[in-house]
């Protein structure tokens, strides 16, 4: 019963979504105020629905009814609670479920949080957030619903979940991403509204932005956390594998980033806008092109879903629809919108420009290293695959070319800067920075290093130059408080962003660059040596978890003798699937941590065990989650929200 | 040309060479690094070059699998139900590597026609074929017909 009420309410969401993606659109087309103040209610009416339908699948699972399909192929009645409710978005249907339920999430919020939109600008996006989510719940309801039944003869248990999916980074990892994707619809919609009326000026950029960097911080967030749940999880310590799913969510976010840089301009100096409308399409057509990549399993990916031909077709006429219709709208109405204003060759427009060149190139470079197999295969030129060498090759130095713009940026200003200023500016960072770049490898390795050099340098260059830019800001003033306070957290917020790359990058350059490893046949008490810590393997012994059964070893790590920490990695038997695990151990710190990994058993209890050492890893993702947090932060301005009240008032 | 054009005309410039710069490296760096596939066949009939890094892909023979004493090397047969190649690898194995399983194996051939694997990728789903192993398996069966 509950499951059907699930499918109902999925359909009654389509059908305010049909109306909410045609009525408000029309009445704002024709002027007809009654139809256009249809789009609010309609938006939390289509919530309503979503949600409901969410909730009776979850229902399902939590009550193990595996007489519904998808709970019998991804649960069992020995699954731990917390990932019966998590294994709702383990397979596709229940995760484009999740998909559409936060596209619906961003569609109410708009309709909430928009008390300063005209009210024909707000329907425009809420309509066209309406016609995404009639393309979505059509496709959830034609091809992959997550309700239909195994009946009359049902499983007794269900085939269980995937046990690498059986963790706490999979309860999170998924819906931050989403919220990531799903949001940048909301800056496609306001961009396809803006082409739809003709009204792209600084206001609009102003409601478009803040939308734009939360979805882009919560992408952000998303990425670091898949990173950061691979590198424990997968038990080979890598962060990063080029994977094709992974750069499907990489290239979305590294356009998302150009777009709020560009949308940055649009709003104070009222130029790039054709390129910012192009930027918020491609943006949300790459989070579209992710999700078609992943779901329609047309690639060899690690961890791609189980794949249906039907599923991909209908994603991909999304995506054609999509993007040809966007382009077709940006061809015949872009050409009307002006420039503002003018700038000159050194001006913050000008370097702003030049790192968004480079962010759209390194998201072609990675869109082109995982689509050429697919095109290689369909020109029946044969089977190959593109390793992280090319991705490694072309994503590293343009990253260093775009971070040295970077800390230019910070000392020119808008319109144009002189030369002499920049120099006088910058001067003092570039010595610092070179300086400890070229001391830091014989510190902390055994000689110089160039990549490190380099990688240090860089990374020092964005964190010297956003510090002289900051101390910057009180020579004029005399309080330094006062001044502290003055600032909008729009700035803090950029600055924490822009600090966050650095973070990342020096995490990046340590942890590839002083990393060791050592893959080593143990027998009990033998120790191997690495990176001056001694691991001492003292054996196995059988342990039972809830829906598992495991060989822990023990494994005590000392330095100079002194011991640091006990590890039990382990390797787990599922009991369902009778799939093998392997559960790494971490002793994690700030400056390195200690990665154990159990491989397969050998003969007289010996085991084959990987032991790494990863210096600065944490940094990478501690690094990832400032720029995130200061995406979040710029939306506390407080001109966000002065300017809706005034906005307000100016309507009523 | 007016200052005006002058720019545009740099600019314009700017972007072709750039592109075009970038679309030469892009280019360059692909055929650096793409790994071919092959199949067991293929390379028991010598199609695939020596020394050069490429991916191989098959199930692993039933008895096959052999593992040194005191070290990580295992040694292992891939099949794709007509001819077998040998593949020798040092590490450890991934969690799904069983025999019967498919996997895909990345490395060098060698001088003995032994595949040398630097990784072994196996997929995290005990009925996964690698798409490019189901495809070759598709077309042996068709031309059994």
């Amino acid at each position: 019963m509950i499951p059907e009420l699930g499918e109902f309410a999925l359909i009654l969401a389509l059908g305010f979504s049909v109306i909410l993606a045609i009525v408000p659109l029309y009445g704002a087309a024709s002027l007809k105020t009654l139809w256009m103040e249809y789009a609010k209610p309609l938006a939390k009416a289509q919530f309503t629905f979503m949600l409901i339908s969410f909730i009776c699948l979850g229902y399902a699972f939590a009550q193990d009814d595996f007489s519904v399909q998808y709970v019998a192929n991804h649960s069992n009645s020995q699954l731990p609670m917390q990932f019966k409710i998590s294994a709702v978005w383990g397979g596709h249907e229940g995760s484009l479920l999740l998909w559409a339920l936060i596209l619906s999430g961003w569609t109410l919020a708009v309709s909430l949080f928009s008390k300063g939109l005209p009210l024909d600008m707000l329907a425009r996006v809420l309509g066209v957030m309406g016609i995404i989510a009639t393309g979505f719940i059509s496709f959830l309801l034609w091809t992959s619903s997550p309700f239909l039944r195994y009946l009359p003869r049902y499983p007794t248990d269900g085939a269980d979940l995937n046990p690498l999916l059986q963790d706490f980074g999979l309860i999170v990892h998924p819906p931050l991403l989403y919220m990531g994707y799903v949001g940048f619809s909301v800056a496609f919609a306001f961009a396809i509204a803006a082409l739809l009326s003709g009204r792209l000026d600084a206001a609009w950029a102003r409601w478009s932005r803040p939308w734009t960097n939360i979805a882009w911080a919560f992408l952000g967030a998303g990425i670091t956390l898949g990173s950061w749940w691979a590198y424990y999880e997968l038990g080979w310590g890598g962060w990063w594998f080029w994977d094709p799913v992974e750069n499907a969510s990489l290239m979305p976010w590294l356009v998302g980033t150009a777009l709020m840089h560009s949308l940055a301009v649009t709003e104070k100096r009222g130029v790039f806008k054709s390129w910012t409308l192009l930027l918020a399409i491609f943006a949300f057509s790459l989070s579209l092109l992710g999700t078609f990549l992943v779901r329609s399993g047309v690639l060899t990916s690690v961890h791609a879903f189980a794949s249906d031909p039907e599923r991909g077709f209908f994603i991909l006429v999304l995506l054609v629809l999509t993007i040809g219709g966007s382009l077709t709208l940006y061809a015949f109405k872009a050409p009307n919108v002006k420039s503002e204003s003018s700038f000159g060759w050194l001006s913050r427009e000008m370097l702003l420009l030049v790192n968004n060149v480079f962010l759209v190139v390194m998201a072609v470079t990675v869109l082109l290293g995982t689509l050429y197999p697919l095109l290689i295969d369909a020109l029946g030129a044969g089977k190959i695959s593109v390793g992280p060498p090319y991705f490694n090759a072309l994503f590293v130095p343009i990253m260093g070319l775009m971070v040295i713009c970077l800390g230019l940026s910070t000392a020119a200003r808008w319109r144009d800067t002189s030369i002499e200023n920049v120099k006088q500016q910058l001067m003092l960072p570039a010595m610092a920075s070179l300086a400890i770049g070229v001391i830091f490898p014989f510190i902390y390795g055994d000689g110089f290093n160039i990549r490190v050099f380099i990688g240090m340098s860089l990374s020092l260059w964005i964190i010297t130059t956003v510090a002289q830019e900051f101390k910057g800001k009180f020579r004029t003033s005399s309080s330094v408080v006062g001044k502290l306070k003055q600032l909008s957290p729009s700035y803090y917020g950029m600055m924490l962003a822009h600090i966050g790359v650095a973070v990342t990058a020096i995490g990046i350059t340590l942890v590839s660059i002083y990393s060791e490893e050592r893959d080593m046949r143990l027998a009990p008490g033998e120790v191997i040596e690495l990176a001056d810590y001694q691991f001492k393997f003292l054996g196995t012994k059988p342990v039972k978890g809830a829906n598992y059964v495991a060989d822990q070893a023990t494994i005590e790590i000392s330095l100079d003798g002194e011991k640091v920490v006990s590890l039990h990695p382990e390797k787990r038997r599922y009991n369902v699937k009778r799939s093998m695990m392997t559960e790494a151990a971490i002793d994690p710190g700030l400056f390195r941590d200690l990665y154990v990994a159990l491989g397969e058993p050998l003969a007289d209890g010996a085991w084959a065990v990987r032991v790494h050492y990863k210096p600065y890893v944490r940094w990478l993702w501690l690094g990832g989650l400032l720029m995130a947090l200061g995406g979040i932060l710029t939306v506390f301005d407080r001109r966000y929200r002065k300017n809706a009240k005034q906005q307000g008032v100016a309507h009523a | 040309m007016t200052p005006k054009r002058k720019k545009r005309l740099i600019i314009i410039l700017s972007i072709v060479l750039g592109s075009s710069l970038i679309v030469g490296l892009v280019m360059y760096s692909l055929n650096q690094n793409i790994n071919l596939f092959y199949s067991a066949s293929q390379i028991a009939n010598g199609e695939a070059p020596v020394g050069t890094r490429i991916r191989v892909g098959g199930m692993v023979v039933d008895g096959s699998v052999k593992r040194a004493s005191d070290s990580l090397r295992v040694s292992f047969a891939l099949t794709d139900y007509e001819k077998q190649v040998n593949v020798v690898f040092t590490g450890i194995l991934p969690d799904l590597f069983r025999e019967g399983q498919g996997i895909i194996a990345q490395g060098k051939m060698d001088e003995n026609g032994i595949f040398q694997a630097i990784e072994v990728l196996a997929k995290h789903d005990e009925n996964y074929m690698p798409p490019e192993i189901a495809e070759t398996m598709k077309a042996k069966q068709e031309a059994m017909k």
